[in-house]
């Protein structure tokens, strides 16, 4: 077997755009899905029982089930209700809700390893639980659970690859489109990979630099 | 009228009576010593002075107004009442200048630099100015504390509650914050402390108040409290701790 | 429109629920074994093959599945050997399951305090038996929930295999839709089967670590 990179060249723009779509659907969901997650953890904890029990069922079900099965219930089931997506649509939904799903939990996880006595102490000094929430429980929930949850949104990244399946043309559907054409399957998806690769070290890389100024940063200097 | 006025007080954790039955009246200006063995129910009934628990029967009124959740939201209780604590409860993530001056700016409403002055002032008063920009983790427990008691006098609160808030501090940080205490008992500040310092409830207290199984079982003048025990109890006590 | 009814969408679908089962378990078990031998060795002295794992685990980690069964399906049919869907999507996701596994495990090692090693250093323990005696017995307790709860992550990840051919059970309802177009319903029942597989494994693994930090903390 030899391998062929040059016949790719023809392909660096598709390429590019692939890159982009990748790029700008995964920041869509990331910013989406843990806004989102930071409303949800908020009634799952303070809301009514059969709001908690409705958030709960609903990470289970997310939690649960391929990603890919959430995006074809989403873009060919949901027509069935009148409810008529373009593909990109469908997929920037799917990502979101699936990435608010885990977010959630890992968020939750967050707030419950937060002392007490920072719930008291901000209590005392008579803040609301909204105002606890904004100004003393966020921040060090969210420094607990950087890590893991930035971690999600790389995962959420690498799951995107699956959208080209409902012709989204992201980087995965460009490889499946250069393979048709040159018949050098293995040379476009090796480049692919490598593209995916290195988006995802290159956002590891980011988010730890993000990390270290926003959350770290700040609180960073006894390091 | 009293400034703080506790009638029959009962609370209880499921089928355990911790308090059954507290009856306290303490003037402002008055610096009130809470003695007691470890469960007697003295954190219980400070926290129930404050709301962080609720009580089950009985009155609490703090300068002449009702405690309970309904008309008192916390906004409106830490206008009367502060508290700090024996771990210090500092946020983490705010430097010391931001943890004093989180409240009067969110709940308050005070403009930053409003609030950063005041802040300033508060941190001197502890003797802390010059750490306004470090950061909780950076200070000693003994400097963590009083940045806590800073950070509960920039509320202007009528009372001040402090539950064993020497207790987690190495022994030679303590003599600082008892100074700090000191001072505040001087300027007339109303001191409601649980604390194990006997000097300190003979020497700056006015009234020492002891506890025994969720009962008031013994209290009075500081002084005469301390060197003449009435009750076999408090006795004990005593000779147990000094 | 078609003479396809509810019954026969929920047994085909059934069927197909076999296979993604049948691929669960091999990707499971040979990806366990590999991850074993994976973990082992990066723990060895050798700071090289510490390195050469940990690339093996970031590639794994860092590229999406699909990918890596589009490379294992054309990588081996380019090296001119015929490999079936089911052969590509078995290798794929064995190597997948033994980087993850190897990940988890790795920490769980790590996660045993140093004077555990100190102290079987001392009896005279080497490296090896110190991992077969001291170390890996407390290693597996605290590795049991999150390699359960892994085990959720392997069944979502076959549905992969569809896209390369393999009639697992996303595929057979992809097919089925094709055939009677009522994808509300049959991609609510893909869901479903994968639902039935997954959850009870998740409330197993939630259990496990409640368990475990309770045990812990006594
Ligand atoms: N949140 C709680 N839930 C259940 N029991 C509690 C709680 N807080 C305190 N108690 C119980 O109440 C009793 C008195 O506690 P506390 O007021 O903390 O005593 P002290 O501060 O005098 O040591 C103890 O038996 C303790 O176990
Ligand atoms: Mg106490």
């Amino acid at each position: 077997m030899t391998l062929d990179f040059s016949t790719l060249l023809p392909y660096t723009d598709e390429l590019v755009m692939g890159l982009l779509v990748t790029v700008m659907i995964t920041v869509a969901a990331t910013l989406l899905g843990i806004a989102a997650a930071c409303a949800l953890v908020w009634f799952k904890l303070n809301g009514a029982t059969p709001l908690r029990v409705m958030i709960q069922t609903y990470i289970e079900l997310l939690r649960n089930t391929p990603f890919i099965v959430q995006l074809f219930f989403i873009f060919f089931g949901l027509p069935a209700l009148g409810v008529t997506l373009a593909a990109w649509q469908a997929a920037l939904i799917a990502m979101t809700l699936n990435l608010a799903a885990y977010s959630t939990e890992i968020l939750r996880a967050g707030v419950e390893a937060i002392p007490r006595g920072q719930f008291e102490a901000a209590r005392v000094l008579g803040l609301s639980r909204r105002q606890t929430w904004r100004h003393v429980v966020l921040v060090p929930a969210m420094r607990n659970i950087y890590p893991a949850l930035t971690n999600q949104c790389i995962i959420v990244m690498l799951g995107s690859a699956v959208i080209s399946q409902i012709s989204v043309n992201d980087l995965t559907w460009v490889a499946n489109f250069i393979a048709s054409r040159n018949f050098r399957n293995f040379e476009a998806y090796l480049v692919v990979t490598l593209i995916y690769l290195a988006l995802a070290v290159g956002m590891r890389q980011l988010f730890r630099l993000a990390g270290w100024y926003w959350l770290g940063g700040r609180q960073g200097r006894a390091l | 009228m009293s400034l703080v006025r506790v009638d029959a007080l009962h609370k209880s954790f499921g089928n355990n009576e911790v308090l059954k039955g507290i009856d306290l009246s303490i003037e402002a200006g008055e610096v009130v010593s809470i003695i007691g063995r470890s469960g007697s129910g003295k954190s219980t009934l400070l926290r129930c002075l404050n709301q962080l628990e609720s009580h089950d029967s009985g009155v609490i009124e703090i300068n002449g107004r009702t405690l309970d959740a309904t008309t008192m939201t916390p906004a409106r209780l830490s206008e009367e009442v502060g508290m700090v604590f024996q771990n210090f409860n500092l946020f983490p993530h705010k430097t010391v200048g931001e943890n004093v001056m989180l409240a009067p700016m969110v709940v308050r409403g005070e403009r930053e630099r409003d609030a950063a002055r005041r802040a300033r002032k508060e941190l001197e008063r502890v003797g802390l100015a010059e750490k306004f920009d470090a950061w909780p983790e950076q200070l000693s427990g003994g400097q963590q504390q009083r940045v806590a008691i800073a950070r509960a006098l920039a509320l202007s609160p009528r009372v001040l509650l402090c539950d064993e808030i020497t207790s987690a501090l190495d022994p030679e940080l303590v003599g600082d914050v008892l100074r700090v205490l000191e001072q505040l008992a001087s300027e007339g500040m109303t001191l409601i402390l649980v604390t194990h310092e006997m000097g300190f409830a003979r020497d700056v207290g006015n009234r020492v108040v002891f506890m025994h199984q969720g009962r008031i079982h013994e209290q009075g003048d500081a002084k005469t409290l301390l060197s003449e025990p009435q009750t076999p109890e408090l006795q004990q006590f005593i000779s147990a701790v000094l | 429109m078609t003479d396809f009814t509810l019954w026969d969408i929920v047994r085909n679908l059934l069927l197909a629920m076999r296979w993604t089962v049948a691929l669960s378990l091999i990707a499971f078990a040979g990806g366990g074994l590999v991850g074993l031998a994976l973990t082992v060795l990066r723990l060895s002295p050798a700071a090289w093959v510490r390195r050469l794992v940990a690339l093996y685990i970031e590639l794994f980690q860092g590229t999406p599945l699909l990918m890596q069964l589009f490379l294992a399906y054309f990588g081996v049919a380019a090296l001119g050997v015929d490999i079936s869907a089911w052969t590509a999507a078995t290798i794929a996701l064995v190597l997948f399951t033994s980087a993850f596994l190897c990940d988890i495990w790795h920490g769980c090692v790590r996660a045993i305090p140093v004077g555990q090693w100190q102290a079987a250093r001392v009896l005279g323990l080497d490296r090896l038996r110190t991992l077969r005696h001291v170390v890996l017995p407390q290693a597996l307790r605290i590795a049991i929930a999150p390699t359960v709860g892994f085990s959720v992550q392997v069944i979502k990840g076959t549905a992969l295999a569809s896209v390369i051919g393999f009639a697992e059970l996303t595929r057979t309802g992809t097919m089925l839709n094709n055939a009677t177009f009522q994808p509300f319903t049959i991609f609510a029942f893909v869901a479903l089967g994968y639902f039935l597989l997954c959850y009870p494994l998740s409330l197993y693994a939630r259990y496990l670590e409640k368990r475990l930090n309770v045990a812990g903390s006594r």
